[in-house]
């Protein structure tokens, strides 16, 4: 693993022609069951309604909408995390959703995630070492000396101090977890990273770093990004191409700089007005801006 | 007029480890019919320093010093019955969270007209007649039957919209929001700023808005304070601070925001803040943000505090390297 830190990305080839990640149609509906005895399924709760998209190499897809519009459950069926009620998920040529555990597991050397909450997401009684080495140990990567030297490593990488090797995560701050986080997500040399909401928890200051790092470590070992975010800014400082989700469904999809610049979708014209820009001069014209769009969301009741 | 007058405002809260200086030397003004927005990032001191002001911090907590002039009176110097009479009559208040400031077992009509019986003296039918003008104006579709619903029928944008209906229920002289958007959609948000703004300007309310997020404030502030650890920085007009920042503090806050408009955002790199917030049980003995600033250096500002001064008029900073001195040093260089 070790050696493997800083050659490319790439252990296996994706097909000529293809992206690293291609999701065709997916959908996840979830049952909502009524009855005590008789249990029946009265209606399904469309979270991810018909979704297609694709992802390059060392490209950045932001997946942006708001709470309840599917995107963290997108995010969850591509790490199969979640069984998809249907559609077709292809990562490095082969298809996803009907691998069989031992695949699955070989899959997910390449595909790795880094969460939104390092409160949550962190054993609280295991190690930095073990939190960060647990990937190669699982996998089956190295020696107990190899694995330690790597780890070492990869926390120097994301900006850690190696010498913390043996705390515990309750002695660092939200930014420091996340670096773990990251650490631990790069251990096994993935080639694609799933970001779900990996800034949110941070304040803006914690945040900035955070998003530099991820911006170099993508550039130093060609990493792609599924990076799924409610905060439009953060999703435009981080992505190549964005894909707007709401109730379920891409309602648009571009180059970052098109969607935000000439949103065709009404819903997302809606959300992009709605954002408080920090100019209080622009504040007049945003608020009858924001009035034009009104019936475009119905607030829910 | 002046609304409210804050002078020297110190809250301190006792811990194992030793005493918190959550707010240490916190004095503001704010003028009638204008609102006032607090920003900092968490544990800057921006919430304690409110509570403090509504007589809210409990124990371990203490307001060891300071005043807060209202309606010629101090509050920090109210008991018990007379604090409840301003609480939630001549000041409303608004918190972050609508999922929990409401209470589940009452329905939303049974918590408004709590308060018009309360602080105005109303009887049931007069209650309840004013308690659908209010949902009414705080854009609830269907007030009357929505009046009878539990808090659980409610999404929170509606929720936080009844939070709202019931601060201005007895007509407040101030409304203070504390964080009022931060669990909502931005969407949902930006409808209930509007509101706030628009009622503001309806009942001639003054506001403090505490948020930290600098879109927030930008879009709802007439006059902006910066807090850190435990202090003001920075303060000035919205338009002043936000054309020109001069504490260091708020110039790399603003640096560090991901842009949503311009070119080159893709492949630029944030600028970020090194470091993080002190502790603010033993904080740096001077300048606050000296640990972190990148001004700071051989003279010696890490030395003696610096004072809040007013660089221009109505532009207050404290940092011994505002932007605009830092600009001069270069020219007289030259």
């Amino acid at each position: 693993m070790t050696e493997s830190l800083g050659q490319s990305a790439l252990q296996t080839p994706v097909p000529e022609g293809e992206a690293l990640l291609v999701v065709k149609n997916l959908k996840k509906y979830f049952p909502v069951k009524r009855g005590v005895l008789i249990n029946r399924t009265v209606d399904h709760v469309k979270a991810v309604d018909d979704v297609s998209f694709e992802i390059r190499p060392g490209e950045t897809l932001g997946l942006v909408g708001e709470s309840g519009s599917g995107k963290t459950t997108t995010g969850y069926c591509v790490l199969q995390l979640l069984k998809p009620t249907s559609g077709s998920i292809r990562f490095l040529g082969q298809e996803v959703t009907t691998m069989k555990r031992k695949e699955l597991r070989r899959m997910r050397r390449e595909m790795q995630v880094v969460f939104q909450d390092p409160y949550a997401s962190l054993n609280p009684r295991m190690t930095i070492g073990d939190i960060v080495s647990e990937p190669l140990v699982i996998h089956d990567i190295g020696d107990r000396r190899s694995r330690r030297r790597g780890t070492e490593r990869l926390l120097e990488v994301v900006g850690f101090n190696p010498d913390f090797i043996n705390r515990y995560p309750h002695e660092f701050s939200g930014g420091q977890r996340q670096r773990i986080g990251i650490a631990r997500a790069l251990a096994l040399n993935p080639t694609l990273i799933i970001c779900d909401e990996p800034v949110s928890a941070l304040d803006i200051s914690i945040q900035a770093q955070i998003l530099n790092l991820l911006k170099d470590l993508q550039k130093e070992f060609g990493l792609a990004y599924l990076f799924i975010a409610h905060d439009l800014a953060v999703v435009r400082t981080m992505s190549d191409r964005i894909a707007v989700m709401n109730r379920g469904r891409i309602v648009e999809e571009g180059l970052a700089e098109e969607v935000y610049t000439n949103p065709k979708d009404p819903y997302s014209q809606a959300l992009l007005a709605a954002v408080p820009l920090p100019d209080p001069r622009k504040m007049r014209t945003r608020r009858e801006e924001r009035r034009k769009h009104r019936d475009a969301l119905a607030e829910p009741l | 007029m002046r609304t409210l007058e804050v002078n020297d405002l110190r809250t301190y809260f006792k811990t194992r480890e030793g005493e918190v200086r959550a707010v240490d030397g916190v004095s503001f003004a704010l003028d009638e019919g204008k609102t006032l927005g607090i920003v900092g990032e968490s544990g800057c001191g921006k919430s304690v320093t409110v509570l403090s002001i509504m007589g809210l911090v409990l124990p371990p907590g203490r307001v060891v010093s300071g005043s807060a002039h209202f309606q010629g009176r101090d509050l920090l110097t109210l008991k018990g019955r007379q604090l409840e009479d301003v609480r939630g009559r001549d000041i409303g208040m608004i918190f972050q969270d609508p999922m929990t400031s409401l209470n589940p077992t009452l329905t939303i009509g049974t918590q408004i007209t709590e308060a018009l019986r309360r602080h105005l003296g109303m009887t049931r039918e007069q209650a309840r007649k004013r308690a659908i003008e209010l949902l009414q104006e705080a854009r609830i579709p269907n007030a009357a039957k929505r009046l009878d619903d539990y808090p659980h029928r409610y999404s929170g944008g509606m929720r936080q919209r009844v939070m709202i209906a019931i601060a201005i229920s007895c007509n407040p002289k101030l409304l203070i929001a504390d964080e009022p958007t931060t669990a909502l959609d931005v969407t949902v948000q930006a409808g209930v700023l509007d509101l706030l703004h628009e009622l503001r300007d309806l009942h001639g309310m003054s506001m403090i808005i505490i948020t930290h997020d600098m879109g927030v404030v930008a879009e709802t502030a007439d006059d902006i304070v910066v807090m850190y650890a435990g202090q003001i920085v920075e303060q000035a007009t919205a338009y002043d601070l936000f054309d020109r920042p001069e504490h260091p503090y708020t110039e790399a806050l603003l640096a560090a925001l991901p842009q949503i408009e311009g070119e080159g955002i893709r492949h630029g790199r944030l600028v970020s803040i090194p470091g993080r917030p002190p502790d603010l049980i033993a904080p740096p003995p001077a300048c606050r943000f000296a640990p972190r600033c990148r001004y700071a250096g051989e003279d010696d500002c890490a030395v003696v505090p610096p004072q809040l001064r007013e660089i221009r008029p109505g532009h207050w900073v404290r940092s011994a390297h505002p932007a605009c001195e830092r600009a001069a040093e270069t020219v007289g260089a030259r």
